[in-house]
């Protein structure tokens, strides 16, 4: 199956270095990045490519621009991993609207689009016979979308609830277990290339909150929004707080809660018991979700990372070669 | 004997470092925990057992002691012997109500005392959460926090921890509210948002089942 690359931040480098490493019967046929794009239809040199990537900072040509390579390249799935953007979604959106509208499949780990234009977007690969897929948008190589759509099909989905950000997984783990400060666990956090020189975005629980608007409206399919999710970040959290729950046995979490039930969008700073399983070292993700048939089931895994995402993105394109190209 | 196991329980007391807080503070304190021994009720739990004690003299107050020792009260003994029975050994159901939190007291009396305990009954317990509450604790008027839970009739709230780093910084506090039910217990910690969201406050809330 031919794939166009769009993005070659640290995810793009993974799926690249993975499709070249391991045979998985997948061919670049286009590539690009912010300044510069690549069209090869035979297939394109991936280790060369990287090596000028790192040389030059640029994949190819600085006169294509990447929605040239959406529009003209030969291929079956456009692999969407340019940076998020949670406020206009752009130009993310309007590089997976621009593939669905020539029938092509699309594959993302952009939260932007998914998060802002779900609707509209399933409603565009539907009419054009063309899957799309994000997989990597929510809890990074935990396939939680695989699980809902195939594993735990027919079951009625009635709560989930988890922790979706890994920057504040590890910084309330380094506060609980070295006492250390909000602010000296964020500037850890930070030196180690876990949070990003402006934290707000995984502190104040926006990005969790994203990831809990994409998997309801997946779920659910009850448009709803970022605006409609009740927010509490971990910012204003004392070491003092982690170690009254301490005392008890129990720690602190941010949770992301999800109930159409009751009307309950959450993303919040909550006490939960050491033993629970959504309680996890590091930076890993956990979710559970309560299902009528299968009861709880809950994963824990790796959010973040480079191939960790690579992962989540390689096992929808394989997806959609299984279920799409090879069909047709 | 009821001020005092409020004191010795109060992580209140335990955990607060005099010397570091201010004499204003202090005196609030003193207010809070002499109002709270006068109107609050000791919490007493009610449980049944059943013992295993040897058919000899003076067995049966082996048991009985212990329970007074803990300040419980005897609800009711039951005492069966099967007139055919030829063992030597003794049933004992015993209901009892005692000062919450004295169980596990009263289980190593009993074991010191040689008396066997066959089972313990479901422990009539109340509803109890905890929440943790971050901000100007003290300034916001703790005593009014803690008594917007109390004055409803149907929670209270039963323990108060809390450390204050310093005067002009956020305190945090974890604080259990027990009620009889769940409906009530929904009710207070509601109460207790309003009362955070009025004063600035941070509360945390235990995840508890959504579904």
């Amino acid at each position: 199956m031919k794939v166009a690359l769009i993005g070659m931040g640290s995810v793009g480098r993974g799926v690249a270095e993975m499709i070249a490493k391991k045979d998985l019967g997948l061919t670049i046929t286009g590539i690009a990045d912010s300044k510069s794009g690549l069209i090869s239809d035979r297939g394109i040199n991936i280790a060369k490519v990287l090596a000028t990537k790192k040389k030059t900072g640029m994949c190819g040509d600085s006169t294509i621009p990447a929605i040239d390579v959406i529009k003209n390249a030969d291929y079956d799935a456009l692999i969407e991993v340019t940076p998020t953007n949670a406020l206009s979604g752009e130009p993310a959106t309007g590089y997976i609207k621009a593939a669905l509208n020539r029938k092509k499949h699309v594959v993302t780990s952009n939260k932007g689009p998914v998060a802002l234009h779900y609707k509209e977007l399933k409603a565009l690969a539907q009419k054009n016979g063309a899957a799309f897929r994000y997989e990597a948008t929510v809890a990074g190589a935990i396939p939680i979308m695989h699980t809902l759509e195939h594993g735990l099909a027919g079951n009625e989905i009635l709560a989930l609830y988890g922790v979706l950000n890994g920057t504040c997984n590890y910084i309330l783990n380094r506060m609980a277990d070295e006492g250390l400060t909000y602010a000296q666990a964020l500037m850890e956090a930070r030196e180690l290339g876990y949070a990003e020189a402006d934290p707000t975005y995984d502190v104040q629980g926006i990005d969790a909150a994203i990831k809990l608007v994409i998997l309801a409206n997946t779920i659910w399919g009850n448009g709803v929004k970022l605006e409609d999710v009740d927010r509490t970040g971990i910012d204003l959290l004392t070491a003092d707080a982690l170690r009254l729950a301490e005392d008890e046995g129990c720690t602190i979490r941010l949770i992301a809660e999800a109930c159409p039930r009751r009307n309950l969008f959450r993303v919040s700073p909550r006490i939960i018991e050491k033993s629970h399983p959504l309680v996890t070292q590091g930076t890993l993700n956990a979710l559970t979700l309560e299902t009528d048939m299968a009861k709880e089931i809950t994963m824990i895994g790796r959010g973040a990372g480079s191939v960790e995402t690579a992962s989540a993105i390689i096992g929808d394109l394989l997806f959609i070669r299984d279920c799409y190209v090879q069909r047709a | 004997m009821r001020k005092r196991y409020h004191y010795a329980h109060h992580p209140f007391l335990s955990s607060l470092r005099l010397r570091e807080i201010p004499y204003c503070v202090i005196t609030k304190i003193k207010a809070y925990l002499e109002r709270r021994s006068t109107t609050c009720q000791v919490v007493r739990m009610q449980v049944s057992m059943k013992l295993e004690m040897k058919d000899s003299p003076g067995q049966l107050v082996a048991a009985i002691k212990p329970i007074s020792d803990v300040g419980g009260n005897i609800i009711a003994v039951i005492h069966q012997r099967e007139p055919d029975q030829d063992t030597d050994i003794l049933d004992v159901q015993i209901v009892l109500e005692l000062p919450e939190g004295r169980l596990e007291k009263l289980i190593v009396l009993l074991k010191e005392q040689g008396v066997h305990i066959q089972r313990i009954g479901e422990e009539r317990l109340l509803y109890k959460r905890t929440v943790i509450l971050i901000g100007h604790l003290m300034h916001t008027d703790l005593s009014d926090t803690v008594d917007q839970i109390d004055s409803t009739g149907y929670a209270e709230v039963c323990e108060l921890s809390m450390s204050m780093p310093a005067v002009n910084e956020r305190s945090s506090s974890r604080i259990t509210i027990k009620a009889l039910s769940k409906t009530d217990m929904e009710s207070a910690l509601a109460i207790l948002r309003k009362v955070a969201k009025k004063k600035d406050l941070l509360m945390i809330e235990p995840l508890g089942e959504i579904a």
